[in-house]
């Protein structure tokens, strides 16, 4: 059983709300770098970015963020995942990132990206945004900006699905089994 | 997606699929390499020895950075400052440092096949980091990243491994990768040093070196293995003359060839200053992408259940 709990309209309006929520936080632009996780962040940080340039009329650098190198079960795991590349062609000292990713979960990757972030540099901020903040956190992180704030299920799996990846804008819970 | 083996002790066991991960995971890792911080925390905690029973620079350099840019523990032990001069068997030497319970084994050795002997025998994964005239698969895969930048894919590339075939284990290496990823191998070297049958590994086979090296996309030479020639080397100035990759030569070559090279480079024997150092060399982008592989390496053997 899938239920679809944000179609397009309301994933634009989400994204549109929150590059106003980041201007409004940081006072305009100055300084601001938008990072996306890989895989599922870096659409939705791309959009916010291209969001962000044309409210501001100038563009604000983005850059894509692995986070394989830094999670703390690859050693563990038999089926190794792939890592992607991470792509950050600037210095992120003194700059205020905005970490973006799609469902907020255990919280174990926004940990990860942090890591990796301060092996970049010295960033004056880290800021989080998410598309869906579905609880059941392991970690003390907590996002900045939310587009939807989804209590779920354990059992429960929810999935962003994006345009660019996959033709569709929607999220939805998918029950398993 | 993992690798079948714990090991990886030639290309002549791995499919293309896994040559293709080992790939695609070492593109990722070529990334850290630029940071500057280039250290990642992925294999905290593991321990790697580079057990070097020959000469090496390159590899045994590589792998040990590869290993420290992971975070993970790397010793060295070469051969002439260890216990194997007071008459230590391999097998001895091995089974000790398994004892240690390393996570991972790099080995080398004058004699082909010995890394597969330990391999059979210790829990921890085995690396082949050369074997006599057998195998050397970092190497070959480090090849097939540089062409793969550089050319963008491997299919349908046709290339030329020129040198002493017979005593190379990087040309073994590559003849095996190479053709499995759908290139169109030629090998080239005098006679005595092509080995008996080698088109049956699926490559195409001249003395002609001019021939070798006209309309191909990558031109591979090899090093003169002096040191495995036991009996007198005839003639370098003679070899030089048939078989350096000079200027003219090199102008059969498609448009934008690469011209590569496993180091350590002989001048002026196999390979003109002029061409190692020119616009179409890559052979320092082999050394640099030679760190990628090995981390890649590194990466998908570690940890998980034997």
């Amino acid at each position: 059983m899938n239920k679809v709990v944000m179609d397009g309209e309301e994933i634009e309006r989400s994204i549109t709300r929150i590059a106003y929520e980041i201007l409004e936080k940081n006072r305009g632009a100055d300084a601001l770098i938008v990072i996306g996780i890989r895989t599922g962040g870096v659409f939705l940080a791309s959009r916010l970015r291209d969001k962000i340039s044309a409210i501001e009329k100038r563009e604000i650098p983005f850059g894509i963020l692995d986070v394989t190198f830094y999670r703390d079960d690859v050693t563990k795991m038999d089926n190794k995942p792939k890592p992607g590349r991470t792509d950050i062609p600037f210095s992120i000292d003194g700059k205020k990132v905005v970490l973006v990713d799609d469902v907020l979960f255990t919280g174990r990757t926004i940990r990860a990206a942090m890591d990796a972030l301060i092996d970049f540099g010295r960033p004056k901020m880290i800021q989080l945004a998410v598309l869906v903040d579905r609880g059941h956190r392991e970690l003390p992180i907590w996002p900045d900006y939310t587009g939807l704030d989804l209590p779920s299920s354990l059992w429960e799996n929810v999935k962003v699905h994006l345009f660019e990846r996959t033709g569709k804008d929607q999220v939805v819970i998918e029950e398993e089994g | 997606m993992k690798l079948h083996s714990k090991d990886i002790l030639g290309m002549k066991e791995l499919t293309p699929g896994e040559i293709l991960l080992i790939l695609d995971t070492a593109d990722s890792f070529a990334e850290v390499s630029t940071r500057d911080i280039k250290k990642v925390p992925t294999l905290r905690g593991k321990t790697i020895i580079n057990l070097f029973y020959e000469a090496s620079t390159r590899t045994r350099t590589s792998f040990e950075l590869a290993a420290k840019r992971l975070s993970a523990d790397s010793i060295n032990i070469s051969t002439s400052t260890s216990s194997v001069v007071k008459g230590e068997t391999l097998i001895d030497t091995a089974r000790t440092l398994e004892a240690m319970n390393p996570d991972i084994v790099v080995i080398r050795h004058s004699a082909s096949g010995a890394p597969h002997l330990i391999a059979r025998m210790v829990r921890h994964s085995v690396i082949n980091g050369g074997d006599g005239f057998h195998e050397h698969p970092t190497q070959a895969l480090l090849d097939m990243l540089t062409i793969r930048r550089r050319k963008g894919s491997l299919k349908g590339l046709e290339v030329a491994i020129i040198g002493d075939i017979a005593h190379s284990r990087v040309a073994h290496s590559n003849i095996h990768g190479l053709t499995r990823m759908g290139c169109r191998v030629t090998v080239c070297g005098p006679a005595p040093m092509i080995p008996r049958d080698v088109e049956q590994l699926g490559v195409s086979v001249t003395c002609n070196m001019e021939e070798a090296v006209r309309n191909r996309d990558v031109v591979m030479m090899l090093r003169i293995q002096f040191e495995r020639h036991r009996a007198s080397f005839p003639s370098i100035r003679e070899y030089a003359k048939f078989y350096c990759l000079n200027e003219e030569r090199l102008a059969l070559a498609n448009p934008g060839a690469l011209v590569m090279h496993p180091g350590p480079i002989n001048r002026g024997t196999e390979i003109a200053p002029d061409i190692a150092d020119g616009m179409q060399s890559v052979i320092l982008e082999q050394v640099t992408n030679g760190i990628a592989v090995r981390m890649a390496l590194l990466y998908l053997l570690s940890g998980g259940s034997p």
